[in-house]
């Protein structure tokens, strides 16, 4: 239930990203001083931190979404939910937390 | 006067002409899902981890990328398949939350023009990308003319 609730979260709020990330890779288009003026606010401390949680996000529903394939797709699906879910949880950690580090590292680096 | 047939008792249902589109929008969530892992968790890897993260991307770094076919089409792929992929996940928000039909009518009216428009500007930007726009530019396709 829970899973399902933070599924649809995380989701609605990458969907949202994307058409900013889209918008803003389009200044390419246009030149490369407005390409790097919009890519100059992802380097800001306060955006870097929001991009800390966009990558959770992205951690999350990826995993916990391979988590729902195998639910749907794997006889014994069903019946291992709740491990795979500790899987999920597992896997997100491994990832994220080296990622936070690394992320900051450069954010605040500069 | 016409009768109207009717099958005899035990006549298998048969669907007939119908849509399987949620069916396939079903199976297409979980195919793109699949394949946006890698997909993503890759561009953030090589754009977010590698080098010195963030701070590299500029206009050089993206058209360093999009000299190479393989990041045209993983960029390509990526863009539509999330596209469609959060396009389908709202739709399918909006069915469940919006009670009001015209509610609902306005909502996916207004999810499926954004859609639209983010996709094929994201498409032209991919297509039409000239990295040698930058005078600076220290790519060869820019060196040589």
């Amino acid at each position: 239930m829970w899973s399902w609730v933070a599924h649809r979260i995380t989701g609605v709020t990458l969907f949202f990203f994307l058409f900013a990330h889209v918008v803003d890779t389009a200044m390419v288009r246009v030149s490369p001083e407005a390409y790097n003026i919009a890519v100059e606010t992802y380097k800001n401390p306060v955006v870097g931190l929001m991009e800390v949680g966009l990558v959770a996000a992205v951690l999350f529903h990826a995993f916990n979404g391979i988590r729902i394939v195998l639910v749907d797709f794997w006889w014994q699906g069903a019946r291992y939910q709740r491990q795979m879910m500790y899987g999920v949880v597992g896997l997100f950690l491994v990832l994220f937390l080296p990622f936070v580090w690394r992320h900051l590292t450069n954010v605040f680096g500069h | 006067m016409s009768l109207t047939s009717i099958p005899k008792p035990r006549t298998p249902y048969k669907a007939g002409k119908s849509n399987n589109f949620e069916m396939n929008a079903w199976l297409f969530m979980r195919g793109s899902g699949l394949l946006l892992v890698v997909l993503v968790i890759g561009h953030l890897f090589v754009n977010l981890w590698q080098g010195e993260g963030i701070q590299q991307i500029d206009f050089a770094f993206v058209a360093g990328k999009w000299a190479s076919p393989f990041w045209q089409v993983w960029d390509l792929a990526m863009l539509w398949l999330a596209m469609l992929h959060g396009a389908n996940g709202l739709r399918t928000i909006i069915s469940d939350y919006a009670t009001k039909g015209t509610t609902k009518f306005a909502l996916k009216t207004v999810l499926y023009f954004a859609t639209f428009v983010t996709v094929v500007l994201g498409t032209l930007v991919i297509f039409t990308f000239d990295p040698c726009i930058d005078p600076a530019s220290t790519l060869e396709v820019c060196t040589n003319k």
